[in-house]
């Protein structure tokens, strides 16, 4: 089964995705209104995927046409993270034009980086639909995923592999990759590390005896407040709305249209009005 | 002509005045209005803490019951000694380990106690006489000849704050009370060790400042499983049916919850604020397919299987929206009737005894097999009503690895006490507290010494006075912490420590402290030229033009007075 197909929950809808949310999601620094989902509730123990794809440039990503993020506050979020212990190892893939140019400025330990093209060069997309008439994946994405329905839960191929996806001969661009700032050796992590859901289990070896001797609590018996009934419900007059007087912007507007007409047209056609 | 020298003039004085309103007036109110609001931090106080030394200090009671000790030794007797060790854990952080020891003899009462027929009777009757308050203990050094204790153990661990500590009778010819201390010292430090703290304890707890060498295997591992520190934790019990058409099940589980689990809960107050909630999931199966093994008639999941299990349930599982708490996730999995009954299997290929497995830092799965309560020639679907003081057990058992109660296994000769009634013995929690206190300490000093630097830093986050008010808060709580950690209060050590957590988190973690003013240069160029360019280009010309007029005419002067 792919790896891929895990339920992913749209919790964060397009007008969400600013720079700012998603350094406040990276940080931690939402208000306290912020629900559980909307939250990255990583510790030190956690591993932690960031992919971001759409256009860039040398040092910045465009988020929503309006706004971007540049490389050095990535990696001054990252930092932040690192200093409250919010990961434990971190794998950054960008999928952008130029994308080699946002992981050069990290600075904190047990980051691991991909990109599909080194500064200067740009990324090219896949394959067109002639019948939408849009370019439908970015080719470093393609091969990712291609590279990455193989993968199984159990399987043992590690990040050496994954450095290898998409040679220029297939991207056009020269995909590259920052290892430096990663304290395992890139051939012993794995690529279910980041991308299956494998946890850590432990056999449970000890029980407390109990002898069976529960309390008969009092059942309390619950029944719903007494509604109106159905009939009453539909067929309520709808609320008198209360009059209020017209809105200033509109007496405004109307004054300025008596002034202008009356200074045009003189006074005295005061008395066609009233 | 008269006019244009006016005018000159005229024009001069605007120039200079012009210029002098600019630079008087103008420089400073935009220094004003573009420099950022940062409030007074107490920075040196927080460079102090940066180098933590902290001291744990334990009470020790040394009881001696009659036999024990010869009268001479009994002269010099009571007799109080305070020991103290050092250890360097980093060039940051250093630990001190103060154990204030009092030797007396038993009073009668004590002896009486001492007399019963079992350990753990008189453990209850010396509970009776006195109770040993947080953070101390007392060992009851007792005669070889002494039948509380069987044949081959020589320290019983009870339930409380006490322990009884068998010494041989060679001892009492002729030693001074200095030999007798001496000999019981490596087994007294093995008891202390055990039910206050140790140094592998407290070195994980300090894991947030100080980075784990991976060598050692054992202690990281106890230090993955359990919770980190916080101020409440949820915990979720729930009931999967994969298939309600075979299975109707029935479990009381707020009677268990209030039987078995809540005084445990309630024991742990000071440690922490729990809410527990429960729910039922019906059609919800385990991601992996069960193997049958015809040997045995029954299905078998294997231990690596049981690794993918709990991404795809826990998709499944609400979570309280409200609360950022850690949540623990307790699940009880009733198997269909199809693949009954289910076991879990170990690496050895050996049954699970309790049939359950937990996740560090999750929560645990239980398998709870039914086709034992009908036969084959029922109505389905069948009224199940499910054993929860065996389920209970588990997950009793579970939530005590999962919050840190270290079941590590004991030396030899000693023998501990089964759980009481709570699920968890006064020592136990004693040392839960002191590695807790330790945790928030590390991980407060951490986030506020983390916070400086960063705001040190960045010049550009503006500070505002609550966060400044948050780490006052929290610096003064660390303090505090840290002064009653030295004196052996451990209830008020950990009360403070909490408070300083919370301050400090709630400081960092401030919406406010988005780092979002960051401009490169040539942005802070394109921004500030089209604006200030052509205004003080005509000022700096004029001034140049004055400069110049003035120059010219006392080249004049000095040339007319020649």
């Amino acid at each position: 089964c792919s790896v891929l197909l895990i339920k992913m929950k749209q919790r964060i809808r397009r007008k969400d995705v600013t720079v700012e949310n998603f350094l406040r999601v990276l940080t931690g620094r939402l208000p306290p209104s912020t629900p559980r989902s909307k939250r990255l509730l990583s510790d030190d123990r956690s591993n932690i995927l960031i992919y971001l794809t759409g256009h860039g440039g040398n040092g910045f990503l465009k988020f929503q046409d309006s706004e971007e993020i540049s490389n050095v506050e990535l990696a001054d979020a990252f930092e932040q993270m690192w200093q409250k212990r919010r990961y434990n190892e971190l794998l950054f893939i960008i999928d952008t034009c130029q994308g080699a140019s946002m992981y050069e400025r990290f600075y904190s330990p047990n980051l691991m980086a991909l990109a599909s093209s080194q500064v200067g060069e740009d990324s090219l997309s896949h394959q067109p639909d002639l019948a939408i008439g849009v370019h439908l994946m970015d080719r470093y994405t393609f091969y990712l995923l291609e590279f990455l329905e193989d993968i199984h839960p159990a399987s043992k191929t590690n990040m050496n592999d994954l450095f290898k996806v998409c040679p220029k001969s297939q991207c056009v661009s020269t995909p590259g990759h920052r290892t430096n700032l990663f304290l395992r050796d890139p051939g012993s992590v794995l690529i279910t590390d980041f991308f299956g859901s494998v946890r850590k289990v432990e056999i449970t070896m000890e029980t407390i005896n109990f002898t069976d001797h529960v309390k008969q609590l009092q059942k309390e018996t619950y029944s719903y407040v007494d509604q109106l009934p159905v009939s009453e419900i539909i067929h309520q007059k709808p609320k008198q709305k209360d009059w209020h007087p017209p809105d200033g912007f509109i007496l405004g507007l109307w004054t300025l249209i008596l002034l202008v007409f009356f200074k045009t047209y003189g006074i005295k056609h005061l008395k066609h009005i009233f | 002509m008269a006019t244009t020298e006016v005018e000159r003039r005229r024009g001069q004085l605007a120039a200079l005045s012009i210029a002098a309103v600019v630079i008087i007036v103008g420089v400073p109110l935009w220094w004003r209005t573009t420099e950022t609001y940062r409030a007074w931090l107490p920075v040196s106080q927080i460079k102090e803490l940066a180098k933590l030394q902290l001291q744990l200090s334990a009470d020790v009671e040394v009881v001696f019951a009659r036999g024990t000790v010869t009268p001479e030794q009994q002269k010099k007797v009571p007799l109080t000694l305070s020991q103290d060790e050092e250890h360097i854990v980093d060039e940051k952080t250093a630990l001190w380990y103060r154990y204030e020891t009092r030797y007396r003899t038993a009073t009668i009462m004590e002896e009486d106690a001492l007399n019963q027929p079992t350990a753990a009777e008189a453990d209850l009757s010396l509970h009776t006489l006195s109770e040993s308050p947080c953070g101390s203990l007392v060992v009851y050094v007792i005669p070889e000849s002494s039948p509380l204790l069987l044949q081959d153990v020589n320290v019983y661990i009870g339930q409380r704050r006490t322990a009884f500590l068998r010494v041989g009778t060679q001892m009492r010819v002729g030693r001074t009370l200095e030999q007798l201390l001496a000999h019981l010292e490596p087994q007294l430090k093995q008891v202390l060790q055990l039910m206050s703290f140790s140094h592998a304890d407290i070195t994980a707890a300090l894991s947030d400042r100080v980075r784990l060498i991976p060598g050692n295997k054992g202690g990281i591992a106890d230090s993955m499983r359990a919770f980190k520190s916080s101020p409440g934790y949820e915990i979720t019990f729930s009931l999967l049916n994969p298939d309600p058409k075979s299975h109707r099940v029935h479990w009381d589980i707020e009677g268990a919850v209030q039987t078995y689990i809540q005084p445990l809960l309630t024991k742990l107050a000071p440690v922490a604020n729990f809410s527990i909630d429960s729910q039922t999931l019906y059609y919800a199966m385990l991601g992996v397919n069960p193997r049958f093994d015809s040997s045995r008639s029954a299905y078998t999941l294997n231990v690596d299987s049981l690794a993918h299990v709990i991404n795809p349930v826990e998709a499944r599982l609400g979570s309280n929206a409200a609360s950022s708490n850690p949540v623990l996730n307790f699940l009880l999995y009733i198997p269909d009737a199809h693949h009954s009954p289910l076991y879990i299997h170990d690496h050895k290929k050996q049954e699970v005894p309790s049939n359950a497995f937990h996740s560090p830092r999750w929560g645990g799965i239980m398998v709870y097999n039914v086709n034992g309560f009908y036969g084959s020639e029922v109505v389905y679907p069948v009224d199940i009503n499910i054993n929860m003081a065996k389920v209970m057990g588990v997950f009793l058992a579970q939530l005590r690895l999962l919050l840190g109660v270290q079941s590590s296994s004991p030396p030899p000769g000693f023998l501990v006490a089964p759980c009481s009634s709570t699920g968890l013995a006064d020592w136990e929690l004693d040392r839960l507290m002191w590695s807790r206190s330790v945790e928030n300490v590390a991980t407060a000093t951490t986030t506020i010494t983390s916070l400086a630097q960063l705001l040190d830093q960045i010049s550009n986050i503006v500070i505002n006075d609550n966060i400044a008010q948050q780490v006052s808060s929290a610096v003064t709580s660390l303090q505090l912490a840290v002064a009653e950690l030295e004196a052996g209060n451990l209830g008020f050590a950990l009360q403070y420590s909490k408070e300083a957590i919370l301050a400090s988190e709630r400081a960092f973690f401030d919406p406010s402290l988005l780092h979002l003013l960051y401009f490169p240069d040539d942005q802070k160029f394109a921004i500030y030229i089209p604006i200030f360019l052509p205004m003080c280009v005509p000022i700096l010309l004029s001034l140049l033009k004055i400069l110049s007029e003035a120059r010219q005419k006392h080249r004049e002067k000095h040339a007319k007075k020649e």
